[in-house]
């Protein structure tokens, strides 16, 4: 019964996927996108059903489908295991899937190749759920790497477009060397303890046995694969780049899902984390560096979803902070609460998007409140989470990794906290470049300008509405999150007692973002300051918004020798190379000239060489010995 | 009229098979008129059809009989295939001189 | 001197010369002729050795057949005429020489597997005749009838292929 269950699970998005990419076109639009639909809303009602087993039973189902790979004493099976932490990925995965594909079906109505984009969706589905719920790291390298296949093909989704392609394959070689490091993590770890599987490794860890040089290299080679994934420095760019796809796109795979893999894998792998503190702190400082920088490249962004772009990474820094102190249940919480209030800040982006006919400049926005009344308020409520206002989701996921920080390090501390307050700010510079004052651009969109249709505007409201309340699953006191995830954890986390420290800390935080709430109010709305065309920012400003200048620090300190480096085998080493190869056939060459000149074609010269050769022959064999 | 070979002596067919063979050779080499070389290569046939005979009678075998009989319906087909060509050769040719075909120069 | 030897030297003396006259002639129609008188000799040996089957084919196929089939295409080709250029010297030296050599390496040969052969024993029985030779020919248990039927497909393969060769070529424009 469950397995049938589980396949249905893990099936269902696959079939949706075959459905589109063979008989889409035929069935029509709105078929193809209903189909689609369906197929994620189905595996959703399978995760709600085996989350509530789990949650009535607390035993995790470990099913075996096959066996895989048997080389020396490494096995590996095609096994899945639906724990506590899987199955809380896939409700939110499949949950939000499930909005969101609803949004798409509006969204990309009058797309000519829809059919197609609920196919990839339903494909990036299938593999999400490959990567969550697989038993082993092989597993999840395969749905690790199908995801990473699906954002190529959504980002270049409108493929007419070069600089779009550009971001797609960015976006894919960015992926593909953190991914080497995954690879090599998981050889390493394959060698370490002959299995792959997550239960066996952790009891093989749990046994002693330490190595821990070796633990710590495979620990960093998995972190590598997390950053490529998750975006976190110095793999990050490609994730602002990654926004030319279509905005339920980013929604659903560069903001909710695919991005928090990475989180997802170090928390799978806690145990063997925990073992090595020396990457925890790495992990924990990157994390804090890059919540830093994506922030304050925040503040200067004028393009829409480049903004809610380096807001996830900046976000995403904040959960790799609390992975780096060993709060493993606190970057999961963020990530849940993450999910709700990003998917529905990109969706209510791109519900703007959808009114004002692509337009993604926010100095051509303003006004829009009146317009567009529900996607307002969703978004105002989701921009009150994030920036960390109580008692909105993000104020207690936010509040927690800060109170985490705050007890390890305050140097960290202070990041995040900084972190925190620019969120607040460049938040609201959104909010208020698009909603209020006057409506800045041509009179042709002012006319059209329209609240979006029911199927878009309902997952906004139903995400909002979770932007609010997602807070109560681990709210401080409750816990229930915190309780939940024990098991799958190696060390117990400590919990905190309500006291004055922590009350300080949650007013300091709460302070903190009204201050970034205020800032951006005074310079906004107050003064009706606009962002200046490109060419007049100068200064530091400027610096950052070229975000830091590191797209072209990467362009000349890798590519540029590579390209040399290139150049030289082009124009160097081949032709020398070829000269050899063609050298050996110009001999070959003129010595089957030369050679040619025996074969007369007079056959009585060849039958005298016949006759001799006979001779030889018969005298060597017969009269030799 | 039986053991014709206690009379006679295998030695001797021998030598007389290998003459017959020699001077066949001889004339594959010698001559260049294509239907002569064709006939000298019937008589090396011949030369060792008849050692085949010989040794038949000599292992009391008649399975040596059998493959001279074999063999004799190869040449004839040979003789027939091979007359062939001579002739459609001559026809394009308009001669069977063999130092004139030199069609197989590289 | 046995009347056999006798015989048989006679015979092998017709033999060798017929064959060489037969390569040393200058007109084809001689060569043929001499042919003929080869092929018949050996046919005397055949006699000798009492393997009449063989002795009539070899009268019947070659003797008849393949030379009738010679001489036509002399004729075809009006070759009766002693028009083969003069032979360079190096040729006929060359020849000379692997013939010398041939028979040299041959009789090498012969002497040097001599101690092979054993003392004859001649055991009485028939292995010779017709009726011997028919029954072995096409015993279908450990005759030799399938082989014996195939060499029919491959005389008309052979039948087929000559004619073939012979057609006049049509002219394909």
């Amino acid at each position: 019964m469950d397995n049938s269950l589980v396949l249905l699970l893990l099936l269902t998005p696959f079939v949706g996927f075959l459905f589109n990419v063979f008989l889409g076109k035929k069935a029509g639009k709105g078929i193809s996108g209903a189909l689609g639909t369906l197929a994620v809303v189905v595996s959703f009602a399978m995760s709600v059903y085996f989350f509530m087993q789990l949650n009535a039973s607390g035993k995790p189902i470990a099913i075996k489908l096959l066996d895989w790979i048997q080389i020396g004493n490494l096995k590996v099976d095609f096994g899945i295991l639906l724990d506590q932490l899987s199955l809380l990925w896939l409700l939110f995965v499949t949950g939000i899937g499930s909005l969101i594909h609803l949004y798409s079906i509006s969204y990309m109505h009058d797309d000519e190749n829809m059919h197609k984009f609920f196919a990839y969706l339903n494909l990036f589905v299938f593999f999400m759920i490959t990567l969550v719920v697989g038993s082993n790291l092989l597993v999840m390298f395969i749905g690790w790497e199908g995801v990473g296949l699906c954002s190529y093909l959504l980002i270049g989704f409108w493929h007419k477009n070069q600089e779009y392609n550009d971001a797609a394959k960015k976006a894919f070689i960015m992926n593909r060397i953190g991914d080497l490091g995954f690879l090599i993590g998981i050889f390493i770890l394959a060698s370490l303890f002959s299995t792959l599987n997550f239960v066996e490794m952790k009891q093989a860890l749990s046994a002693g046995n330490t190595n821990t040089a070796l633990y710590s290299i495979a620990a960093l080679c998995l972190f590598i694969g997390a950053t490529g994934k998750s975006a976190q420095l110095p793999l990050y760019t490609w994730l602002p780049d990654a926004m030319a796809g279509p905005t339920p796109v980013s929604a659903l795979i560069h903001a909710a899902t695919m991005v928090t893999a990475g989180i997802f894998m170090i928390t799978r792998m806690n145990f063997l984390f925990d073992v090595t503190p020396e990457v925890q702190n790495i992990i924990a400082i990157v994390g804090a560096i890059t919540a830093l920088v994506a922030a304050s490249i925040g503040l200067f962004q004028n393009d829409i979803k480049k903004v809610l772009a380096y807001s996830t990474v900046s976000q995403l820094g904040l959960m790799f902070l609390a992975l780096g102190l060993g709060a493993y249940n606190v970057a999961v919480f963020h990530v849940i609460t993450h999910a709700f209030f990003k998917a529905c800040l990109f969706l209510g982006s791109g519900s703007v998007i959808h009114a004002l006919h692509g337009e993604q400049d926010m100095r051509k926005m303003g006004g829009l409140r009146k317009a567009m009344p529900i996607t307002f308020a969703t978004m105002l409520i989701s921009t009150l989470a994030i920036a960390g206002i109580f008692p909105f989701a993000g104020f207690w996921s936010k509040d927690e990794i800060l109170m985490v920080a705050f007890e390890h390090n305050k140097g960290l501390w202070i990041m995040g906290s900084i972190a925190s307050i620019m969120t607040a700010f460049y938040m609201f510079r959104l909010m208020y470049l698009t909603f209020f004052r006057d409506f800045r651009g041509t009179e042709e969109q002012k006319h059209h300008l329209h609240e979006s249709p029911s199927l878009i505007t309902w997952p906004l409201i139903i995400l909002a509405a979770l932007a609010t309340f997602g807070g109560l699953i681990n709210l401080p006191g409750s816990n229930w999150l915190n309780h939940f995830l024990e098991p799958i954890l190696a060390r117990k986390h400590e919990e905190h007692a309500l006291g004055s420290q922590e009350y300080m800390l949650m007013g300091i935080a709460l302070t903190g973002a009204i201050i970034g709430i205020g800032w951006a109010y005074s310079k906004y709305i107050k003064e009706g300051f606009v962002p200046k065309q490109d060419s007049e920012i100068v200064g530091f400003s400027k610096t950052i918004y070229h975000k830091y200048y590191v797209d072209e620090f990467y362009m000349s300190l890798i590519l540029k020798p590579l390209n040399a480096l290139s150049n030289f085998f082009r124009t160097t080493l081949e032709p020398a190379l070829g000269n050899i190869v063609y050298g050996l056939g110009t001999v070959a060459n003129g010595l089957g000239n030369q050679g040619k000149k025996v074969q007369t074609g007079s056959i009585g010269l060849y039958l005298f060489a016949f006759v001799i050769g006979v001779l030889a022959l018969v005298s060597y064999l017969f009269l030799g010995q | 009229m039986d053991n014709i070979l206690n009379q006679i002596g295998i030695e001797n067919y021998i030598f007389l098979s290998i003459l017959l063979f020699c001077i066949g050779v001889f004339g594959v080499l010698y001559r260049r008129n294509a239907i002569i070389v064709f006939m000298s290569i019937e008589i090396m046939l011949n030369a060792v059809n008849l050692l085949f005979v010989a040794f038949s009678t000599y292992h009391q075998d008649p399975k040596g009989q059998v493959f001279v009989f074999f063999s004799m319906t190869v040449a004839a087909a040979e003789v027939a295939v091979g007359l062939a060509i001579l002739v459609s050769v001559f026809r394009n040719i308009g001669s069977v001189d063999i130092s004139n075909l030199k069609n197989l120069k590289g | 001197m046995a009347p056999v030897l006798i015989i048989f030297y006679v015979l092998a003396a017709i033999t060798l010369a017929s064959a060489f006259l037969t390569i040393y002639s200058r007109n084809p129609i001689h060569s043929a002729i001499y042919l003929v008188i080869c092929m018949v000799s050996i046919m005397g040996h055949y006699l000798l050795f009492n393997a009449q089957f063989l002795a009539l084919v070899q009268l019947i196929v070659y003797a008849g057949a393949i030379m009738v089939l010679f001489l036509f295409t002399i004729m075809l080709m009006n070759l009766n005429k002693e028009d083969e250029v003069h032979k360079p010297r190096i040729t006929r030296l060359g020849a000379i020489t692997v013939l010398v050599l041939l028979s040299t390496v041959l009789l090498l040969l012969f002497r040097h597997s001599k101690p092979f052969f054993g003392d004859y024993a001649p055991i009485e029985g028939d292995f010779q005749s017709i009726k011997k030779l028919g029954t072995v020919l096409l015993d279908n248990k450990d005759g030799f009838m399938v082989p014996f039927e195939f060499t029919s497909v491959l005389l008309l393969v052979a039948m087929i292929g000559a004619v073939l060769l012979s057609k006049k070529e049509k002219q394909t424009k």
